[in-house]
């Protein structure tokens, strides 16, 4: 049961070939059996899970089953579960057991969609190793050695050992699409305000985005489809219907116009990975697709503008983490102050004190407009580069990271040279537009992702293109040894 | 930018971060390399570019002024840290 | 050397919503403790906020009563610092763009002149918590059900050169909101509270002087003596050749001084920038043009139709109109009792207000409605009850003990009126007071209009001060006249 996909196991449970009850106990047994090798998950919720799934059960008996009810996924431990300890991978929210539910867990909830727990991630999302995480580090099922990427690093991991058949996760400047492309799966970012914020512990406001991870484009649009949607309780949502991101999967890519930027293949990109992009370029090609030579000039900026607006945004909220009304407090504070410093002190982990000191420093008085400001204008710019590049194609593709999983400690303790790393997938997330990541070969073991970018709220596009290079190919498909 | 101890110290204190005295040197090292890589904004010019805060020309939606939350205070508190008659405690605050 | 004093005022009015600014949690005073805080006021990691459209229709209507521009275009900014009773670990708050822009209103001043002072802006933000300090063993505990309690902060011009002139300025702005109906005004319940900068300088001196600032009063006659305080101290300093330091200072009324506060952040950098989590608040022409057609006659003009077209004095103008609900009132029983303005003025701003001083009640609470006052008023205008009289029915209303109709009927304080009665008293009192009347006629023609008042003091004391004065003094004069 473990090995199919999420489209199958609905079908699969609609024809009555299993019961939820019993799938989920074979994913719970599998986490059991291979999750002390990889530390994807924090919190395996298995009671929970098989009450949840003998409801399902239920519903499917009674006819009032959806399309996804049954399905076991797990969530990214960024999302608030009522009643279950949602710690974002920190010692601050250790003891935090969100007494409420995100809008994403809420609509998966009332889908019927069983939670298997919650996955392991970067501390506060910030990270793109998993390496920050107080619950130690994930490895990659590729490759113990290997980092799985980050921030949502544990629930890219759960998706490629098959501990899950899908996950939600959150991008940020990246942190879907780069552990999707580490671990050889299918990771989608919507764009900005397709998915509810609401109860998703924030990391950068502006730019954080909730997102699928599955082994397909098919079943990412299904996720998607439970997810998507406007929601009353975050402004920053977007008013607009959602489509049925499956219906269009398999159209024909005749015609499609590819935008490949010449700066997303230059220096820093590994021979190994150019040229398994290159191939995959070549399938599309077969498919029908036209390739565009693009330029995206002001690239290089992405990275120094990320990171001021996402410490920025980060460095304020993270405030509310003071010991006060939830989460760690010091013992014995001494005075307030005291409760303040060691409680955020010892709570966080050194990159989240990085970033919040760099936040603090960038909006403190007299560097405002120097950091802040600066970089909001360098936003548009990068914006308005995708905004010209999309009047002359559909989607733009390339490496979605310069090369396959690096090695745990490799990067630990130079944190611009992790930051660089994240060069392909961020400036997505400063112009909010839509990207996923696909698998699309391997280097010596370790998976290359093919990132596509979509204009704004072309999901559907995105996942057409996805679904038809994985109809043509099998990367998508294949397992790491040991976890098959 | 150069953060030296002293900057690294303020800025620990406006983020209310307790910093171990021997770990101030590599966030001194750490957070300047960081600066020096965010400085490359400063080599392109943006004189009449708008700030750009969101991807889209939204506006703010504005609610109905209508009481929707039922005290859950039992609930909401549930986890907190100090708690007494319904208050959240913390060391004495002096006005 | 002549100094003279600048003042500016920043006054914070909690605007009169039913739910929070940001949330939908209640605004109810006086609840326990943290039973209307939610998780947004709580500030629990994953929430965001959504703005009160009425907290938005307030401020609009605000910024039309004072004559100001509307800021059509509003950002939300956040105001990062870190105190127990701000949850997030900042206020949000609107910064560069407030929605009320540069207005003006015109003060009274004690000698009958006005005076103009301009409004700087006024922009909404949320109210924080409640740190109270008592009895929990050296801790302090936070309440915070105020926490997101929309304000409206109004910052005027310095424009102000006496005490006098600052509360006359903070009556003003409380008449204009409490006639807004978007204050309730309550001074002891910190509806509405004011925050005043002070400063000194050599008359004729254009630049202005080292300000502090005295934080929270909430009374008008606070804000004179504090004024005052504050005046006679920075003078000292600035005359033994000392320097007056920028500091927030408390006003203690039981001292009648003003102390130096320990600063909540002693940096004060407060980091202000756009809230990511909120978007740019536009109000239309629509809006603007439907919130112009909902206000009500401001104090201004009300007074000057009440001079105009009641024929009332200034003063007695001045007096209804100060507060909206004496203004409502008046009205009422104006239309209730049918009589001259000028004798419901002299009740409201006499009797009644007497009364409500005295028992420490405001008008709305009067035991005695306008209606029913009116049923009095009306038996004074048809010679029923004399002045005495109807202070004797108003105070048996007051207990209430009944209409006046009812009361006047119980207590037979029916006022004689009909001639014959009185002649009848008159005849008793001559016959029972052979020497005065002797005495009066051998009198000077010139004293005898003294010594009837003996006469018609005894009249009165026999009806039991029932019969009609004027009717007393004509009769008893004919008859006493007639004996000569």
């Amino acid at each position: 049961m473990h090995t199919k996909t999420i489209a199958e196991l609905a079908a699969g449970l609609k024809a009555g070939e299993f019961t939820s009850e019993e799938l989920t106990k074979a994913f719970l047994e599998r986490i059991k059996a291979h999750d002390g090798r990889l530390n994807s998950y924090i919190t395996v919720t298995g009671e929970l899970a098989l009450a949840q799934a003998r409801a399902a059960d239920a519903r499917i008996a009674a006819g009032t089953a959806g399309p996804l009810t049954g399905v076991p996924i797990a969530h990214k431990d960024i999302f608030c579960t009522d009643g279950v300890r949602t710690s974002c991978a920190s010692r601050m929210l250790d003891p935090f057991i969100a007494p409420y539910d995100a809008t994403v867990v809420r609509r998966f909830k009332e889908a019927g969609v069983v939670m298997l727990g919650k996955t392991n991630m970067d501390e506060f999302a910030m990270g793109s190793s998993n390496e920050t995480s107080f619950y130690g580090p994930v490895k990659n099922p590729w490759d113990l050695k290997a980092v799985p990427g980050g921030s949502s690093g544990g629930s890219a991991a759960a998706v490629a050992a098959r501990l899950a058949p899908g996950a939600t996760g959150t991008d940020t400047g990246g942190s879907i699409r780069q552990p999707a492309a580490l671990c050889g799966i299918t990771g989608l970012k919507p764009t900005y305000g397709r998915v509810s914020r609401y109860g998703m512990i924030a990391f950068a406001s502006s730019l954080d985005q909730a997102g699928p991870m599955a082994r397909t484009a098919e079943d990412c649009a299904l996720l998607l489809g439970v997810m998507a949607g406007f929601d009353e309780r975050d402004s920053t949502s977007v008013e607009r219907d959602v489509p049925d991101y499956s219906a269009g999967l398999n159209n024909d890519l005749k015609g499609l116009k590819i935008g490949l930027p010449k700066e997303y293949f230059g220096e820093g990109l590994e021979a190994a990975v150019a040229s398994t992009i290159e191939a995959a370029i070549e399938e599309y090609k077969k498919l029908g697709a036209e390739v565009v030579a693009i330029s995206l000039p002001n690239t290089h900026l992405a990275v120094p503008t990320y990171y001021v607006v996402a410490p920025a945004e980060c460095s304020s909220n993270l405030s509310r983490m003071d010991g006060v009304r939830f989460g760690h407090r010091c013992e014995n504070p001494k005075d307030l102050e005291d409760l303040y410093k060691r409680s955020r002190g010892e709570g966080f982990g050194a990159e989240v004190k990085r970033r919040i000191m760099v936040g603090t420093y960038a909006l403190s008085s007299g560097y405002y407009d120097a950091y802040y400001l600066k970089a909001q204008q360098l936003r548009q710019l990068i914006s308005n580069d995708f905004k010209k590049a999309f009047e002359q194609v559909d989607v733009i593709m390339g490496p979605t990271t310069p090369t396959p999983a690096f090695n745990l400690g490799e990067k630990a303790d130079d944190p611009v040279a992790m930051y660089l790393a994240d060069i392909y997938t961020i400036a997505v997330n400063l112009a909010g537009l839509p990207g996923m990541s696909v698998p699309a070969g391997l280097v010596n073991g370790r998976p290359v992702g093919l990132q596509i970018i979509g204009n704004y709220f072309d999901e559907a596009r995105l996942l057409n293109v996805a679904h038809k290079y994985q109809q043509a190919t099998d990367w998508h498909s294949r397992d790491p040894e040991g976890f098959n | 930018m150069a953060l030296d101890k002293s900057d690294v110290e303020s800025i620990a204190h406006l983020a209310r971060l307790a910093i171990g005295e021997a770990d101030v040197p590599a966030y001194a090292e750490n957070l300047s390399n960081i600066l020096t890589l965010v400085e490359q904004m400063s080599s392109v010019d943006t004189r009449g570019v708008a700030p750009m805060a969101h991807p889209f020309e939204m506006v703010q939606r504005l609610r109905e002024d209508v009481v929707s939350e039922e005290n859950q205070r039992e609930h909401l508190q549930q986890h907190a840290p100090a708690v007494q008659d319904g208050l959240f405690l913390v060391p004495k605050v002096i006005e | 050397m002549e100094w003279e004093v600048v003042i500016g005022c920043e006054i914070h009015t909690q605007l009169a919503t039913k739910s929070k600014i940001f949330s939908g949690a209640a605004t109810a005073y006086g609840a326990a403790p943290n039973t209307q805080a939610c998780a947004v006021d709580l500030g629990l990691p994953g929430v965001l906020p959504v703005l009160n459209k009425e907290a938005v229709r307030m401020a609009v209507k605000f910024g039309l009563a004072v004559d100001a521009e509307i800021g059509k275009r509003s950002v939300f900014a956040r105001k990062n610092y870190f105190y127990p009773d701000l949850p997030k670990g900042y206020q949000i708050s609107q910064f560069e763009l407030p929605i009320v822009g540069q207005g003006k209103l015109a003060i009274e001043l004690e000698e009958g002149s006005s005076k103009t002072i301009g409004i700087t802006r006024a922009h909404l933000e949320e109210d924080a918590g409640k740190s109270l300090h008592e009895d929990f063993h050296g801790m302090t505990g936070i309440d915070l059900n105020r926490a997101g309690t929309p304000l409206l902060e109004i910052v005027s011009d310095p424009d102000m050169r006496s005490g006098a002139e600052a509360s006359a300025y903070m009556r003003k702005i409380h008449s204009i909101v409490t006639y807004l109906g978007i204050c309730d005004g309550n001074l002891q319940e910190g509806s509405f509270r004011c925050d005043v900068n002070i400063s000194m300088r050599p008359k004729g001196q254009e630049e202005f002087g080292t300000r502090a600032e005295i934080k929270n009063l909430n009374s008008f006659r606070f804000v004179e003596r504090a004024v005052e305080y504050e005046m006679e101290r920075q003078i000292a300093i600035l005359e033994s050749g000392g320097k007056v330091v920028q500091e927030t200072r408390l006003y203690d009324p039981d001292r009648d001084e003003t102390r130096s506060m320990r600063s909540k952040e002693e940096a004060n950098d407060y980091r202000y920038f756009p809230d990511p989590d909120l978007l740019p608040v536009v109000v239309t022409d629509e809006f603007i043009e439907a919130v112009r057609a909902t206000l009500p006659e401001l104090p201004d003009a009300k007074r000057q139709r009440y001079i105009g077209e009641l024929a009332l004095s200034e003063k007695d103008a001045a007096g209804l109109t100060a507060a909206n609900a004496t203004a409502d009132y008046f009205e009422a029983l104006l239309a209730a009792s049918g009589c001259e303005a000028k004798l419901c003025a002299n009740w409201v701003m006499g009797e009644l207000s007497a009364a409500l001083n005295r028992d420490g009640l405001a008008i709305e609470a009067s035991p005695v409605s306008a209606a029913q006052l009116g049923g009095l008023l009306q038996r004074i205008a048809d010679n029923t009850l004399s002045g005495k009289l109807a202070k004797e029915v108003f105070e048996a209303m007051w207990q209430g003990e009944g209409s006046a109709d009812a009361i006047i009927e119980q207590k037979g304080l029916k006022q004689i009126t009909d001639s014959g009665a009185i002649e009848a008293i008159i005849d008793e009192v001559i016959a029972g007071n052979a020497a005065q009347v002797a005495g009066y006629r051998a009198a000077e023609p010139e004293k005898r209009g003294k010594m009837i008042g003996f006469f018609v003091g005894q009249v009165m004391k026999a009806s039991q001060g029932k019969a009609n004065p004027g009717q007393v003094n004509q009769l008893l004069k004919s008859r006493l006249d007639a004996l000569l």
